[in-house]
């Protein structure tokens, strides 16, 4: 099969996967416990991370903006450009990076393991949908807590942002805070909140997908969760371009 | 030969089986549902790209037999346990369970199918983040049932194999032949009359591989349950098609060799080779097979 094929086939199953991933979660049985303990694990599991990409994310954008924008005299718009570049951007893309790197990789190894090991057939031939028990859980999980994630990683790295401002470049909170509510609109937070709903179905799919098609035994594995990593990060990246895009025509974002 | 009378009359002890057991064998020989093969497979073609897995592949296995598939590795044995399970389509053929045609079934329809049939898989195959007690209960948990429904089920199967200690273990603290073990226990759970193995004893010392060949033989004498039983280990066929299990007068489960009291007719052996079969019948005749490949399998040199 050449690359073209094999992409082709690839997004074909991947997309059948979260078609059939979504479908099985309006039917019984639902595997409700299942859903909230992979929340937690992909959750909270994966707040620290999220916090300490937020809050430097928000600092660094402090420190590299400020110098250029004291250039222009337009030091007190910081804030204004630290939210805008989180809410709309950085936020969203860094923690659908983080939380692929993360857990990503742990769905992918898993779910190769168990493929590998017989468990999925095994799962099969004891009269359960591995789709609904294994995927369908994972792909709700993510979509519940990617956009919170992404929520608190914008918070903390607002929040980065503004102590950089104000203590290295001693700017006053209230100028920060002030530039911050005057910038973000209505139209970025709703944005900044689909974007993570369609990362978390991307992240999902493609990583129970390239668990669930693991074949060659452990090495197997190895590759399945590298496959999932790279082709999960370089789908959210392409994908962003055009939510921006989508997002600037649908809710009128411009400036 | 034990009467059906006294093996009901016996008390039931550890390693027992289900309360219908051992009756039915013998008691069963007329019934007109049992003309119905368990699994059919009629000119059954799996290629995968250029490769015949299976080429238009015929047999039937009937109600409380067991089919012993022989041949070396990638002979295509492992291909026809998925495809009764329905884990894999044919490319022609029908493939038939029960007198149900499955060709055809989407993977909503196979699981019903599938809750008629029990699996035992190479390695085991247990679920690793689960107990030994999950593991088993796994099917009657899926199911719905209230736990002091599934607690004594799982216990039942546990003494079935002897491993009821070993109910509170995790996969990864049991032994390869325990693995084994508690993976016939969760195949049986919710009685299965359908039981596939796939090359149960690989790997596994001799003493192990017995036990595991013991409790095929229970199923088959004394729960009446159809099944495949996929190897390339000739000690498993020797067993199987010599010995068979009938509960003596203290109530206990024991084995005997087929001789003058009693001649086993229902395990047969099915060899594949590249995807054909090349011998089907008894254990008597393929021993006496003048096919140098077959010659050479049974001889190992």
């Amino acid at each position: 099969m050449n690359f073209v094929t094999r992409s082709v086939f690839e997004l074909q199953e991947t997309t059948l996967i979260a078609t059939r991933a979504i479908a099985g979660l309006f039917r019984r049985p639902r595997y409700i416990s299942e859903a909230i303990n992979q929340m937690d694990v992909i959750g909270v599991g994966s707040l620290t991370i999220i916090l300490l990409t937020g809050f430097f994310t928000g600092g660094v954008l402090t420190l590299q903006t400020f110098p250029t924008l004291q250039f222009y005299g337009a030091q007190s718009q910081t804030g204004r450009l630290v939210a805008i570049s989180l809410v709309r951007e950085l936020g969203p893309v860094l923690c659908a990076l983080m939380v692929t790197g993360r857990v990503g990789s742990a769905i992918a190894a898993e779910l190769g393991s168990m493929t590998v090991s017989q468990q999925i057939d095994a799962m099969r031939a004891l009269g359960t949908d591995p789709i609904k028990k294994l995927v369908a859980p994972r792909l709700l999980a993510l979509v519940v807590t990617l956009p919170l994630l992404t929520v608190v990683a914008d918070v903390v790295g607002i929040g980065g942002g503004g102590i950089a401002a104000t203590t290295l470049y001693g700017l006053s909170i209230n100028e920060f805070v002030t530039s911050v509510r005057d910038g973000i609109s209505s139209s970025d937070i709703i944005g900044g909140v689909i974007k993570p709903i369609c990362f978390a179905l991307i992240i999902s799919s493609i990583a129970c997908y390239k668990g669930l098609s693991t074949d060659g035994g452990t090495v197997g594995v190895g590759r399945a969760t590298t496959r999932a990593v790279v082709t999960a990060s370089i789908v959210v990246i392409i994908t962003d371009f055009f939510l921006a895009r989508a997002l600037q025509y649908i809710l009128g974002v411009q400036n | 030969m034990v009467s059906s009378e006294q093996i009901h009359s016996s008390q039931p002890l550890p390693g027992e089986v289900s309360k219908n057991a051992a009756g039915s064998t013998f008691a069963e020989v007329d019934d007109t549902h049992r003309i119905v093969p368990a699994i059919e497979f009629q000119d059954v073609l799996l290629a995968f790209d250029d490769r015949v897995v299976l080429n238009r592949l015929s047999f039937k296995v009937m109600k409380g037999e067991t089919k012993i598939i022989l041949g070396g590795s990638g002979g295509g044995k492992s291909t026809i346990i998925k495809l009764v399970l329905g884990l894999l389509k044919p490319d022609e053929g029908r493939v038939l369970v029960d007198g149900e045609d499955i060709t055809d079934y989407d993977e909503r329809q196979m699981m019903s199918v599938r809750k008629k049939i029990g699996m035992v898989f190479q390695e085991g195959a247990l679920f690793d983040s689960l107990s030994v007690y999950d593991n088993v209960a796994y099917r009657l948990h899926e199911q719905g049932l209230p736990e002091d429904e599934v607690e004594p089920e799982v216990r039942r199967m546990l003494r079935f194999v002897n491993l009821e200690d070993a109910i509170d273990k995790m996969p990864s603290e049991l032994s390869g032949g325990m693995r084994r073990r508690v993976g016939i226990a969760r195949a049986l759970i919710g009685d299965p009359k359908i039981v596939l193995f796939d090359e149960p004893t690989a790997g596994l010392d001799p003493p192990t591989a017995r036990t595991i060949c013991e409790l095929a033989m229970k199923l088959r004498d004394l729960e009446d349950v159809s099944s495949i039983f996929v190897t390339h280990e000739m000690n498993n066929l020797d067993y199987l098609c010599s010995e068979y299990a009938v509960v003596n007068e203290e109530g206990q489960v024991v084995f005997e060799v087929e001789g003058e009291r009693l001649c086993l007719t229902n395990s047969k052996v099915m060899m594949m080779r590249d995807g054909n079969v090349i011998f089907s019948g008894t254990d008597e005749r393929i021993r006496k097979a003048e096919d140098p490949y077959i010659k050479k399998f049974l001889r190992g040199h």
